[in-house]
């Protein structure tokens, strides 16, 4: 008995059972560094794209104005203060030529080259000013208009175009220019002059398309999933629905975007560019996701709770709708969540259904044509003008926070809907 | 060593002694004994049942009466088929895809594996209570409540309120939670969480409970709870309940089925199978032989 007590015990202070916990020590040290490595990496990922982003989408947000000398008695507007009232008035002023009134003006002001120093949005501006105040029309006023791109560069950067870096230092010397928050970029759609654009247009588009999406992804792929789980007898059919919804997963989206062409646009001959055949589209994508997200959760149940359920008499009905599903939410959304914000940066297969299109006004419903954000940004990171750039970037941050939002929204659903063991 | 001295595992040993499971703590055991009256008409009634996993048979030829005011007990080693048989009395077996089914067992005369009955109704007359203690993850009341509500069983909330209580009370929980109702039925300790199943199983007005192992995840508190409480509700309900433990058999059931390979070995007085039994295999097993 003593013997074979000390036998074990030198056993385990031996050198090559020493050897071995010293190399059980370095193989874990190893693998947490690793593990700290690949997290520090993907940290320093988002940070970069955070930093990248930031800095040069921030500039997007904000647009010089510049003071305009105006004379209205020497502009040939022909524009009657006393006209200018009523539901009309809008239309009315801008009538007039009012980009060569200020174009007029900003040449008696600021020499010859200055012509076209203010943006295509600075005659918007001007038609607002008149319309509060037709008065101003009787006589010589100075109000406050953005500039062009050209100009905004050189004022947010040092290396502009030459003549416009000249204009800007006269401007400056002349306490004729200021940085404003750019409004119009929150509210305006696309446009051609990069001092003119805005997202609210792909903003709107991208909303009403992932509502059309989750209008029809989300009840469709659930009522799949509840059915293959808890309905659906296992044979041959249910294995082939099986592996060819995975192999939906796993289509590439330029396909669904084929398809969307070929079916919705050709056969169905719905509007072309319109957020109903994007979501359509973006929803043959989502559906899969979800199902398989779905079919995930629903397995996960605890059988003893539908053994609970059937035992005092619960229909299969009853088990999964009041049982079953309500603990497989959290999961289903969690896979709703994925699928949407997916569908969410998704640019190619709306390429395909024509929503690349040039579309300078906000849709007012489905059937509109439209733009969404991703899209939005690929158009405008194509474009040669250098004000595009820091609008990219600003419409970048616009399209992270929207879908900041959204998960956001989804995760609070998440966590009302969990249950508590 | 001690152990394999004892008791030797060769056939040719005499007959070891009757093991040491005390019936004189069987409490109604001569009133239970006594209530048996072979001239009447079982609750349930089990004529040649068999069951089918795929190709593989679980259960043959299994026939039993289960009375109305008896506790029957089935026992035997793991995967001898008495759950399998207890889940055919409600046909649970019919979630499991691959099972089968031969036979005919009725309830009240009512074959109930033929395909005019109504599972939904039958499983509420005939309510189970589960091994691993399963309330829903909702509330005390909603727990007991659920199954009135499904099956229509109250006209109002009071109504609803009352048969909540009654249950609770009956499931010998009221003490214990009238005072937290509308906290979660998982947060319960073990032992409560069972009686609160058995509650939900009361609920809808069962004729006959069937008990799966009710207390094998439970400490010997909380069995001994459930033990009291089994006693409390024979004569209301039919109560079939399986067990590994020999001694809870013989404290509980007035009848005992002794189910070995898939058969029914042997079934009759738990008095009788415990002191003298007929077969060789039943004396096996409850002397520790095997099992």
């Amino acid at each position: 008995m003593s013997a074979a007590t000390k036998r074990a015990a030198s056993r385990w202070t031996d050198e090559s059972m020493t050897r071995r916990v010293r190399r059980r020590y370095l193989s874990e040290r190893l693998f947490r560094g690793a593990g700290l490595l690949a997290i520090s990496l993907s940290v320093a990922f988002l940070a970069f794209l955070l930093w990248n982003m930031g800095s040069k989408g921030l500039g997007g947000f904000s647009q010089y104005q510049a003071a305009l000398p105006i004379d209205f008695t020497k502009s040939d507007l022909f524009l009657d203060p006393a006209t200018i009232k009523g539901p009309d008035a809008r239309t009315t002023v801008a009538g007039a030529d009012l980009s060569t009134a200020i174009a007029n003006a900003a040449e008696r002001a600021y020499g010859p080259g200055a012509s076209l120093m203010f943006s295509d949005a600075a005659a918007d501006r001007l038609t607002d000013a008149i319309v509060a105040n037709p008065n101003m029309l009787t006589g010589s006023s100075t109000i406050w208009l953005p500039v062009a791109s050209k100009i905004d560069v050189a004022a947010k950067s040092d290396d502009g175009d030459p003549a416009a870096e000249k204009l800007v230092a006269e401007l400056q010397q002349r306490h004729a220019l200021k940085r404003t928050f750019n409004t119009r970029f929150l509210t305006g759609s696309d446009a051609t002059d990069p001092s003119a654009v805005g997202v609210w247009g792909a903003l709107k588009g991208t909303f009403y398309t992932i509502l059309v999406t989750l209008l029809l992804a989300f009840p469709i792929g659930v009522l799949a999933s509840v059915y293959l789980e808890e309905f659906a007898s296992r044979n041959r059919w249910t294995d082939l629905i099986e592996v060819s919804i995975n192999n939906l997963a796993a289509v590439p989206s330029i396909i669904f975007g084929l398809l969307g062409l070929a079916v919705f646009l050709d056969i169905m001959d719905l509007p072309r560019s319109a957020p109903l055949v994007g979501g359509l589209t973006l929803a043959l994508m989502t559906f899969p996701v979800i199902v398989i997200a779905g079919r995930n959760a629903i397995k996960t149940v605890p059988p003893s709770i539908r053994d609970a359920a059937l035992g005092v008499g619960a229909s299969k009905m009853q088990v999964t709708f009041h049982h079953v599903l309500p603990l497989a939410l959290p999961g289903i959304l969690t896979g709703t969540i994925i699928g949407v914000a997916r569908a969410l940066g998704e640019t190619a297969p709306l390429l395909m259904i024509g929503m690349r299109a040039f579309v300078a006004a906000p849709p007012n419903g489905i059937s509109d044509p439209a733009t969404v954000l991703p899209v939005q940004i690929f158009l405008w990171s194509d474009e040669v003008d250098r004000g595009f750039i820091e609008k990219t970037s600003a419409a970048i941050i616009v399209l992270l926070l929207f879908m900041l939002l959204m998960n956001g929204l989804a995760i609070y659903l998440r966590n009302r809907f969990e249950r508590r063991w | 060593m001690d152990m394999k001295e004892k008791m030797p595992m060769t056939p040719a040993a005499p007959a070891p002694e009757m093991p040491a499971i005390d019936l004189s703590h069987q409490p109604n055991l001569a009133e239970g004994d006594a209530l048996i009256d072979t001239s009447r008409e079982p609750k349930m009634c089990a004529d040649k049942v068999g069951v089918f996993y795929g190709d593989k048979q679980a259960l043959k030829d299994v026939s039993i009466k289960i009375y109305d005011d008896l506790v029957t007990a089935f026992i035997g080693p793991s995967g001898c088929g008495k759950s399998t048989f207890l889940r055919c009395l409600n046909r649970m077996n019919d979630t499991i895809p691959s099972a089968r089914v031969v036979g005919r067992i009725d309830l009240d005369g009512d074959d109930i594996t033929s395909s005019a009955m109504d599972v939904v109704q039958l499983r509420a007359r005939v309510g189970m209570v589960f091994q691993k203690p399963n309330p829903f993850p909702k509330s005390i009341y909603d727990n007991v409540a659920y199954g009135p509500k499904i099956h229509g069983l109250s006209r109002s909330k009071a109504d609803l309120d009352e048969i909540v209580e009654k249950s609770l009370k009956r499931a010998g929980l009221w003490e214990e939670v009238k005072d937290r109702l509308q906290e979660s039925g998982t947060a319960l300790s073990g032992g409560q969480q069972q009686r609160l199943c058995i509650a939900r199983a009361i609920a809808v007005d069962p004729e006959v409970i069937l008990m799966d192992e009710p207390c094998s995840a439970l400490d010997p508190i909380a069995t001994a709870k459930i033990e009291e409480l089994i006693h409390e509700l024979r004569g209301r309900y039919a109560i079939a309940i399986v067990t590994h433990n020999m001694q809870q058999a013989a404290r509980v059931s007035q009848r005992t089925a002794f189910f070995h390979l898939g058969e029914l070995v042997e079934y009759g007085k738990t008095s009788e199978i415990f002191t003298n039994p007929r077969q060789q295999r039943t004396q096996d097993y409850i002397t520790g032989r095997y099992g």
